[in-house]
């Protein structure tokens, strides 16, 4: 039973830092901007069907077709920003919602024109093929999509941390009006975040699409899940999405094990909820 | 306003009555004595039950030029229902306010409900294509036909022809666990399992019942579970979509059960699931209504889908197509001999229906007092090659049946 267990802990937190990383998107652009995109997981779709095309057409894996992917929606968010989420920054939190929701909303069903409802699978040569590590049987795709996300999780902290850009960001985030009284271009640096939002999400649609089969459907749980890892982990904070993705990722695959599977999206609720109580703030969020 | 007492008289009164009573009467007088019969066609055609509903919707397309050349008189709407029950309600009333006569729907039982409900307060007949919630027929609607098994009749024939089939392959399973989703027609099969399993006298035990929620990413928890117990067979009831991510999850674990097979339950029949899977689809086996290749409304079926679906690997869709099929075959019947559109003509006709010829494998289509259809076989079908391939009973089998299933690894 213990190897079991631990197999079940390992699955769930390489599914949860694939989490973690579409969490990532939503908590940078949140974190800066003060805008909640309710069109992430739509967008994380697009992504997944992004990937799906590249590997019909060009046979290119989503390991590999995540860099242009990645890039793609670097200039994708770049422009949704300058052209259709700008004239909204400082307005009231409703028209923003609504903004992003019809969005959300018209990317779901253009989705649908386009691909149907049928589930788009790519079946890559190593698709069913697991590691054998000791009494644990680990499925080779979730290594390969966790250390992906792993991988460009640490090149956006270093981004942050060490590039003159990055280093504008946090200062926008930190505080708005001196980072404009010192010179700092704020409208250009809100489409940069927002971009670096979209990496972050075409990324992750890209490694999820090694996971699940694309789906129009798909769009608003992965928004939902979103929502609940950054909020565990802390609206805004990077590391806490992550740490928000692997906590939701190994509850679920714990309780779906010692409870009944049909009940594991009730533990992210009820882990966001005793978040909620005990820490309002996320765990490894800021206090206001 | 002054008026002319003069004029206003009883005579007057009662012209004036009986003119407004012929005006208000006109449109239903009208529609029923209309000469096409409108059916709204309620599927999921997006929404997690797309697959399916999008295969129910093809059966329905092609059953047009079919129910033409038979000389039946039919118009249809389609309609989706976005594999959502309240959106299933509302599209119900809007297809009855736009002047449908009957509905057919809706492949899923929990729409089916809502939409039941609808049909019952407005007295228009609702023909059910696929549906197995046994509530449907149990609840005293009275504007209600199922031309599908229950969940109990699935379960009951699926487990008989699945004891069968043990016997036929001469494996000797001592284990089962019944994995199933958590929908409305998943918890109908739980029901009908834990009501007649215990009476089936199956040569396994059932060792653990598993839900699970259809909409899941993957189902690696779900198998896990599975592995840790070791079942020899896995009882699955799916849909398209999650039997996928089950067969993945179960080859990643390198889990080998004698057999992976289904009691009556959509999903490892699908074309999504043999080209996702590939060879990994095959051996899998399920006991289902199927489509009858010696009928001649199959075999018109099958023409004309030939001609409207070129690109399709098989013939028909034996399931979702057929079903459908036989669902406005029977409507389109019970016009032709009710003569009108009129809701409790049609649900008489409805009533007395003895279709002899039609698409499924079965005796005529006949329906009891409270509207379900009774006499409806099960056929064991075995992916073979990428195709389902019907293997018992033994008549009507094509090839004969594989058990243990090969191991997964020989087969990438």
């Amino acid at each position: 039973m213990t190897a079991i267990t631990l197999n079940i802990i390992v699955q769930g937190l390489l599914t949860g830092l694939v989490y973690g990383l579409m969490a990532l998107g939503l908590s940078v652009i949140f974190g800066v901007m003060r805008v909640v995109n309710f069109a992430h997981g739509e967008f994380a779709v697009v992504a997944m069907y992004a990937a799906f095309i590249l590997f019909e057409r060009l046979h290119l894996d989503p390991l590999i077709s995540l860099l242009p992917i990645a890039v793609a929606f670097f200039i994708l968010g770049y422009g949704l920003q300058r052209t259709l989420i700008n004239p909204f920054i400082g307005r009231a939190e409703h028209e923003q919602f609504i903004l992003l929701v019809g969005l959300a909303t018209v990317v779901i069903n253009v989705l649908l024109i386009a691909f149907g409802p049928d589930a788009r699978p790519v079946n890559l040569s190593y698709s069913f093929d697991s590691y054998d590590v000791g009494p644990l049987i680990i499925d080779k795709v979730r290594v390969f999509a966790a250390l992906a996300a792993l991988a460009v999780s640490a090149a956006l902290f270093l981004f942050f941390r060490y590039t003159r850009t990055g280093t504008a960001i946090r200062a926008c985030a930190d505080n708005l009006t001196g980072a404009a009284v010192v010179g700092l271009n704020v409208k250009q640096l809100y489409a940069v975040t927002f971009g670096i939002g979209f990496v972050c999400i075409g990324a992750a649609g890209a490694l999820m699409e090694t996971i699940a089969d694309a789906s129009p459907s798909l769009g608003p749980s992965y928004t939902l899940m979103a929502f609940v890892i950054v909020i565990i982990g802390g609206l805004g904070s990077m590391a806490g999405a992550l740490v928000g993705g692997v906590l939701i990722g190994v509850s679920e695959a714990l309780a779906g094990f010692f409870i009944q599977p049909s009940m594991k999206s009730m533990f992210s609720f009820a882990l966001l909820i005793l978040v909620l109580i005990l820490r309002p703030q996320g765990l490894m969020g800021r206090r206001l | 306003m002054l008026i002319d007492r003069s004029k206003f008289s009883r005579r007057t009164v009662l012209a004036g009555t009986a003119a407004g009573t012929a005006v208000l009467a006109t449109p239903s007088i009208l529609r029923a004595q209309a000469q096409t019969l409108k059916i709204a066609v309620l599927l999921p055609r997006s929404g997690y039950l797309a697959q399916a509903g999008q295969s129910c919707h093809r059966g329905a397309l092609v059953s047009a030029p079919v129910l033409a050349d038979l000389g039946y008189k039919v118009e249809m709407v389609h309609i989706d229902i976005e594999s959502n029950p309240d959106v299933a309600r509302t599209q119900a009333e809007r297809a009855i306010n736009e002047g449908a006569h009957c509905i057919v729907g809706a492949f899923d039982s929990a729409g089916t409900l809502a939409i039941a409900q609808v049909c019952e307060q407005r007295q228009v007949p609702l023909i059910v294509n696929i549906a197995a919630a046994p509530q449907l027929t149990e609840q005293g609607y009275k504007f209600l036909v199922r031309n599908f098994p229950t969940g109990q009749m699935l379960v009951s024939g699926g487990l008989q022809q699945l004891k069968t089939l043990i016997s036929a392959t001469k494996v000797e399973p001592k284990t089962a666990v019944f994995l199933h989703a958590n929908d409305t027609f998943g918890m109908a099969q739980r029901q009908g399992m834990d009501k007649l399993f215990p009476a089936a006298n199956m040569p396994f035990k059932l060792v653990e019942s598993i839900a699970y929620d259809p909409k899941a990413q993957d189902l690696s928890v779900e198998v896990t579970k599975m592995r840790s117990l070791n079942p020899d067979v896995l009882l699955v009831v799916t849909r398209a979509a999650d039997a996928i991510k089950l067969i993945r999850d179960v080859v990643r674990q390198k889990f080998q059960p004698m057999a992976i097979l289904s009691p009556g339950s959509p999903g490892l029949y699908d074309e999504e699931f043999f080209k996702a899977l590939g060879p990994l689809a095959d051996f899998c086996a399920y006991a289902l209504p199927w489509a009858n290749p010696k009928s001649k409304s199959s075999q018109a079926l099958e023409a004309a889908f030939k001609k409207m679906q070129p690109d399709f690997r098989f013939p028909i869709e034996c399931f979702n197509v057929g079903f459908t099929f036989d669902a406005l075959l029977t409507a389109a019947d019970a016009f032709k001999r009710a003569g009108s559109t009129n809701g409790v003509e049609l649900m008489k006709a409805l009533k007395s229906t003895n279709l002899v010829d039609h698409a499924m494998i079965g005796p005529p289509i006949t329906f009891d007092e409270k509207g379900q259809n009774n006499n409806i076989p099960a056929a064991v079908v075995q992916n073979r090659g990428r195709v389902p391939t019907v293997v018992l009973p033994a008549d009507v089998a094509t090839m004969t049946p594989v058990l243990p299933a090969p191991p997964w690894q020989g087969r990438t």
